[in-house]
């Protein structure tokens, strides 16, 4: 056999290590970009997990009438503002002997949420016939109590620098030894506010926020991306005019976010006189800058459709909008959902436009509609890492994963979407 | 030569007449002040080699080049005794009288029934579901499908054989009954044994309807046509009847192609 033909030769040699350096180049760099991946991941996850328990304390309380409802009427509001506190807190010195001074006494009812009593309240109205009786309820504890069962208080640290005393410890373990302490899923999370109290603070109405933006923008940005792609695509003469807007459109595309929540402010907000804070505005907003994105998908897409399949419907004597709408549209749409989806899932992301238009606000009650004032999950996200309590920090990761569950969602729906409503015939 | 242009007159009265058409692409002239009849009920092929212009020529019939941008058309082609280029002519109205079968079958990502059935539907050509499935199988029919496709009629178009595909297309066009049907080298893309089945249907076709045909087969243009026009650089340098094209070429340059050495 000649020299040339065997991968021994240098310069077959050569060309086969040019070969496997360059893939393994490759698999350095799709190694590196995974693993900074998983290490993000596993962050957000290791400290957002414990957020989806919380600790709550059991405690015999002595429902008198006289603290609850000394007048004896029965009525919702008159139980909810109940005097709910000493009941608790006798409960608990019944457990912790030996708490008789004011100061004391106080340190024992800060071990439970401040929202105890009136969580009890709601209890209570909602069944009266507890008045009257003894029973053990389960009444979430503060959320200092709440790290320390976690295990993320470090109990060695100097004593003046821990919120949670040697003494509140004491107490901790008095209750934990009675059988009194356990973790439970924290509901509370999913179905409430934001609140002052880590241990009362939900994600609820920051999602929905998210959800009614999200809404505003895809009933603006869908129909008004596509209709521009289409005529831009299919009607459209290329002229100085058109290429003068596909430019813009293409740089609009790359304009900070922040801008178009500017553009909101000066506009929607200072000149149509719409309502601050509100998904509806935000929506606007986030559509502006969904607008791009859904329109340069849409008309690659739409590139994408062979002439013949035009030609074919043309040659048949179909005018330019059957063509259109009966032929180019139905083929290009799976993508040019997509393309809307993904836009979509990148405007849930957004926070700086949110910011400039008031959405940033601290919102407990839970928006009904896109004209009530709300936040957005990212901007929640944001709230909650400025916060100095420390229970926020296992928050603001939970809150993390419910914005990367909806975002991937989101990519799955797009894909399923997409292999739904291909017909590659 | 003149002899032979009046025997051709005479052999069938123009269905189609082009007078002093010139084709521009944007500055580039493409055809140049071609004039050429298109007898009834026969077929004519357009031959020549590549960009000679021939598909350029074929696709002013239907004012397919109106969707071309740059694409600007002169001169004067009379169908039915109106200007097909006049403003007042429909182009939609047009090209239901005169369908076309492109060179790259091309059904749409349909059902075979639902191809054949697009046009009568968007032209209003059946009152009923019986009356439409009537028109797709009779047009199935004339163009040698059905007997294939009759047991699955409901399936995609996209699923046939090249051969078969082709063949659908030209049920498609034959459904909103066209007086004309331009082929824009329609078996170029298909093995011999399909292509004789296409030749074939043509034969039989021609009864019924006036084919115009580009291709660049010159053994294709012999077999099947009896008028052909030969283009070379966007002009017709020749035309005529078949036979005498072929046995007996007027022209040098129209020697010299059929016997191979342009082209």
């Amino acid at each position: 056999m000649p020299d040339y033909l065997l991968t021994t030769s240098p310069q077959m040699a050569k060309r086969h290590a040019r070969h496997s350096r360059f893939q393994w180049y490759g698999r350095i760099a799709i190694g590196i970009s995974i693993s900074f991946m998983l290490l993000m991941f596993a962050a957000i996850f290791a400290r957002g997990t414990g957020a989806f328990q919380k600790t709550m304390i059991a405690v015999d309380v002595e429902f008198t009438e006289s603290v609850i409802d000394p007048n004896g009427s029965r009525a919702e509001m008159d139980l909810k503002q109940g005097n709910y506190k000493p009941l608790i807190l006798s409960g608990l010195q019944k457990v912790v002997p030996g708490v008789t001074e004011r100061k004391d006494r106080n340190n024992l009812y800060k071990l439970v949420s401040g929202g105890a009593a009136f969580d009890l309240g709601e209890r209570v109205a909602a069944n009266p016939d507890m008045i009257g009786t003894n029973q053990r309820v389960w009444i979430a504890a503060s959320s200092e109590v709440d790290l320390y069962v976690k295990g993320k208080v470090d109990v060695e640290s100097d004593e003046a620098i821990r919120r949670l005393k040697d003494q509140d410890i004491a107490w901790i373990n008095m209750l934990q030894d009675e059988g009194r302490v356990k973790k439970k899923f924290n509901r509370v999370f999913f179905t409430s506010g934001d609140s002052r109290a880590p241990e009362m603070a939900g994600i609820l109405s920051a999602a929905l926020g998210s959800f009614f933006s999200l809404l505003v923008c895809f009933l603006i940005a869908f129909p008004l991306g596509i209709l521009t792609a289409v005529y831009l695509e299919e009607y459209a003469k290329k002229n100085r005019l058109t290429n003068l807007i596909e430019v813009n459109i293409n740089n609009l595309a790359a304009v900070p976010s922040i801008v178009f929540g500017l553009l909101g402010l000066a506009v929607f907000l200072n000149f149509f006189n719409l309502p601050r804070s509100t998904p509806l505005v935000g929506g606007m907003v986030l559509a502006l800058m969904t607008l791009p994105t859904i329109i340069i998908a849409s008309r690659s897409i739409l590139r994408s459709i062979p002439q013949s399949t035009r030609d074919a419907a043309m040659g048949l004597g179909a005018s330019k909008t059957q063509t259109t709408f009966h032929h180019v549209v139905p083929l290009a749409m799976p993508g040019m959902l997509t393309g809307t989806i993904l836009g979509m899932a990148r405007a849930l992301g957004e926070t700086a436009p949110l910011l400039m238009i008031g959405m940033v606000a601290f919102i407990v009650d839970i928006p009904k509609g896109v004209t009530d004032v709300a936040t957005s999950l990212p901007v929640q996200i944001f709230l909650w890492a400025d916060s100095p309590e420390k229970g926020f920090v296992e928050l603001t990761s939970a809150a993390i994963i419910v914005l990367l569950v909806f975002l991937i969602l989101m990519n799955l729906f797009a894909v399923y979407l997409r292999r739904r409503l291909e017909r590659r015939w | 030569m003149t002899e032979e242009k009046t025997a051709q007159t005479d052999a069938s009265t123009p269905i189609m007449t082009a007078s002093g058409v010139d084709v521009f692409y944007g500055k580039k002239q493409a055809i140049k002040n071609v004039s050429l009849d298109i007898p009834e009920n026969q077929i004519t092929a357009l031959i020549g080699p590549s960009g000679c212009g021939k598909s350029t020529f074929l696709r002013c019939f239907n004012r397919m080049n109106d969707t071309i941008d740059s694409c600007r058309v002169t001169g004067d082609i009379q169908f039915a005794g109106q200007d097909i280029y006049s403003s007042k002519v429909d182009v939609v109205a047009l090209r239901s009288r005169i369908g076309m079968v492109f060179q790259k079958a091309n059904p749409f990502p349909k059902s075979i029934f639902d191809n054949v059935a697009y046009g009568p539907r968007i032209h209003g050509l059946a009152e009923t579901k019986d009356h439409l499935e009537d028109i797709v199988i009779t047009s199935l029919r004339r163009a040698g499908l059905y007997d294939e496709v009759s047991d699955r009629l409901n399936e995609p178009g996209t699923s046939l054989s090249g051969g078969q595909q082709q063949r659908l297309c030209i049920a498609r066009a034959i459904a909103v009954d066209p007086q004309i049907i331009l082929m824009d080298e329609p078996c170029s893309a298909l093995d011999p044994i399909a292509t004789a089945i296409i030749e074939n249907l043509m034969d039989s076709m021609k009864e019924k309807y006036t084919i115009v045909i580009v291709t660049h087969s010159m053994q294709q243009a012999a077999r099947v046509s009896q008028q052909t026009a030969f283009f070379h650089l966007g002009e017709l340098v020749e035309s005529g009847a078949t036979e005498s094209i072929f046995t007996n070429p007027a022209q040098e340059r129209t020697q010299n192609y059929i016997s191979g050495r342009i082209g």
